[in-house]
């Protein structure tokens, strides 16, 4: 987030897209509720008439993969209707002309045939959105799990930037982070192109390779989608910390093959997950409960979490299974931690934004990233002044729409969208263990729109097949007004009734990000 | 009997509300959102406030296994450790890759990723930010 949680309260707009807030990040939503109770109009863009939406003043029922189309026909209005912050733009971004030409033909009338939205709707949504003082976006894997996902975040940005809405409390383009540490792994390097701290491994080589006193490889390495594709060919042997792809990762059959060619795989986790299940050897790693450290947050805030109990039976943490094992391979000088504080240590001294947080400063509220020194008190509001570009300015950038790579056609004639539900935690590996939620709900489902469903002769809690090109899921209908006609929701948290089975494996050319929330499928009673 | 109360983060979303875990003669026995936390202002959600539930599940990874027959058998940790470091030398650095976690602490993640770097020469190393 370009801005802390607590300031969504100040906000007289919040525009929340591809965000299931106050179902996915409900202490979010107290704030945006809290902002609400203060006069901020709420603007909820989503396919899904979710819990979210219905908070809205203003919602728009979008064609899951159209966002681009809708951002572009916003910021159309607000251009001439005058409400862009000329001075901000002028002082503080690069590229609104060309940004101006493109969104041109984007008028009301055309993106609502694209987005399947009341072109009036577009324009008062717009309109609320340019007028606002300040004006805040949230948004999550709504805007992007597509294969054009960093065009709808440039999109974000720029509906953000030439409103003036960006470096002040209430405003920013905020994503909301859907695991307790995406932002840390982020932070420390567990990316396939950055050291710690977003420092490239093809450009900040020599610094690490001084720092860890060994040579490194400059070369780019893969992400998970391209590993398991590469897997049984070029990537004979994985090692996976606490992840399942198994349920999480888009086409699960062809996950499943992948995992299954390699020459050796090894899984640590607390459970024996999907994934794990595969493995050539399983080590029992100790839970959140178990273990002391820092995790950081979707706002950028460094927390310390402490250790509560001993991990059963002969479980280890995770930093001292690597720690072990780095000792097997005769590199125990390197790995010489006696605690996770000696870890935070020398992550301080690699990663600039953390260099002035300390575990004794840390206490109750934490820290925000980027903190320089010992004495700066952190960073709650990022581009207050300037934007971290070389000449300081945000960069306006000019996108045109693009299809999703799967649309529906005649033998796939419906689109696919997953998510997440209130009750579970992505695989369910945790929540699925857990009394109270399971007694909530512990099946999949699929919504259909009353209308589709009336075509297909489906009942409500009729058991029916979904199918896309990549595989077919028996699963419950669930009959709803929210879900838009032509669309299907699914939750992919269910290994039995796995949406991710059908999901489609394209990524976005440039982050890498699977298709998870467009693919073509069709459905039939059973 | 013993009994304290135990400050930490809860374990799910990435709001990070500051919670207390109840324990009880070395049980996690219950759990309630902190008041003075600056995030969640003493309220948690339904996922948070029922986090400890699987903590001492019997189904709890207890020992390293080892698949032996297509069945898993239990080991010890010098016997897995050893294993896995004999597999990792007979593969080259571009064949092995790490799945890291945006679930574990920042000080697992940079451990396994220097790791990675540093003894298998590989940036073959990403998490599920994307999925």
């Amino acid at each position: 987030m370009t801005n802390s949680i607590e300031d969504i309260e100040d906000a007289d707009c919040i525009l929340i897209i591809g965000s299931n807030t106050f179902e996915q990040h409900p202490l979010i939503a107290r704030r945006v509720v809290k902002a609400k109770d203060k006069g901020a109009k709420i603007i909820v863009i989503d396919p899904r008439k979710t819990m979210t939406a219905k908070q809205a003043d203003l919602y728009l029922q979008i064609v899951p993969g159209t966002n681009v189309a809708l951002i572009n026909a916003m910021m159309h209005v607000i251009i001439k209707e005058g409400l862009i912050d000329e001075e901000f733009i002028k002082n503080r971004t690069k590229g609104f002309e060309e940004l101006k030409k493109v969104v041109e033909k984007y008028t009301p009338e055309y993106a609502s045939k694209i987005c399947k939205v009341d072109k009036d709707l577009i324009v008062e949504a717009a309109r609320v959105y340019g007028s606002a003082k300040r004006a805040s976006i949230l948004y999550c894997m709504g805007v992007t799990q597509f294969t054009h996902g960093v065009d709808n975040v440039k999109s974000c940005c720029n509906l953000a930037l030439i409103t003036g809405n960006i470096g002040k409390r209430g405003t920013g383009v905020n994503p909301l982070r859907g695991q307790n540490n995406v932002q840390g792994a982020c932070d420390m390097g567990a990316l396939p192109d950055v050291f710690p701290g977003y420092q490239k491994v093809n450009v900040a080589y020599e610094k690490f390779e001084e720092i860890w006193g060994v040579e490194l490889n400059h070369e780019m390495g893969l992400t998970i989608p391209e590993m398991i594709k590469k897997a049984g060919k070029e990537i004979k042997f994985l090692y996976i910390m606490g992840e399942n792809p198994m349920v999480s990762d888009p086409d699960i059959k062809h996950v499943e093959k992948a995992l299954k060619s390699l020459d050796f795989l090894v899984v640590q986790d607390i459970f024996l997950t999907e994934t794990a299940e595969l493995a050539d050897i399983v080590l029992p790693a100790a839970c959140w409960a178990e273990k002391e450290g820092t995790f950081t947050n979707t706002e950028r805030r460094v927390q310390l979490i402490r250790k509560a109990v001993n991990p059963p039976g002969e479980a280890l943490e995770d930093w001292v299974i690597i720690k072990k094992l780095a000792e097997k391979l005769d590199y125990g000088d390197k790995f010489n931690y006696k605690s996770p504080k000696d870890i935070f240590e020398e992550i301080r001294k690699v990663t600039p934004q953390y260099a002035g947080i300390t575990y004794e400063r840390l206490g109750v509220d934490g820290i925000h990233w980027p903190c320089p020194n010992e004495t700066h008190p952190g960073t709650p509001i990022l581009h207050v002044e300037k934007f971290l570009t070389q000449d300081d300015l945000g960069r306006i950038f000019p996108i045109e729409y693009k299809n999703p790579a799967e649309l529906p056609d005649d033998e796939y004639p419906f689109i696919l969208t997953t998510g997440r539900i209130i009750f579970h935690y992505h695989t369910g590996t945790m929540t699925r263990r857990s009394k109270h939620m399971i007694n909530e709900i512990n099946d999949g489902f699929v919504e259909i729109n009353p209308k589709d469903a009336k075509k297909l002769g489906i009942k409500n809690n009729d058991l029916v097949k979904v199918s896309s090109r990549r595989g077919g899921v028996a699963v419950k209908a669930k009959i709803t007004e929210n879900i838009k006609e032509g669309v299907v929701f699914m939750p992919f948290h269910f290994a039995e009734t796995a949406a991710n089975l059908l999901t489609n494996p394209a990524i976005d050319p440039y982050c890498k990000i699977p298709e998870f929330k467009v693919c073509a499928v069709k459905i039939e009673k059973l | 009997m013993s009994f304290k109360i135990v400050h930490t983060i809860c374990p799910y979303c990435g709001t990070g509300c500051g919670i207390n875990l109840v324990v009880k003669d070395d049980k996690v026995v219950g759990t309630y959102p902190l008041k003075r936390h600056p995030i969640n202002e003493g309220k948690v959600c339904i996922k948070g406030n029922y986090c400890y539930e699987f903590i001492h599940r019997e189904d709890r990874l207890k020992k390293p296994l080892i698949k032996k027959n297509g069945q898993f058998v239990e080991t010890t940790w010098d016997k897995a450790l050893s294993l896995i470091a004999e597999k990792l030398k007979e593969h080259n650095p571009e064949e092995i890759g790490f799945f890291s976690s945006a679930r574990c602490t920042n000080e697992d993640n940079y451990i396994l990723q220097k790791f990675a770097r540093v003894i298998l020469k590989t940036n073959n190393i990403d998490h599920c930010a994307r999925l």
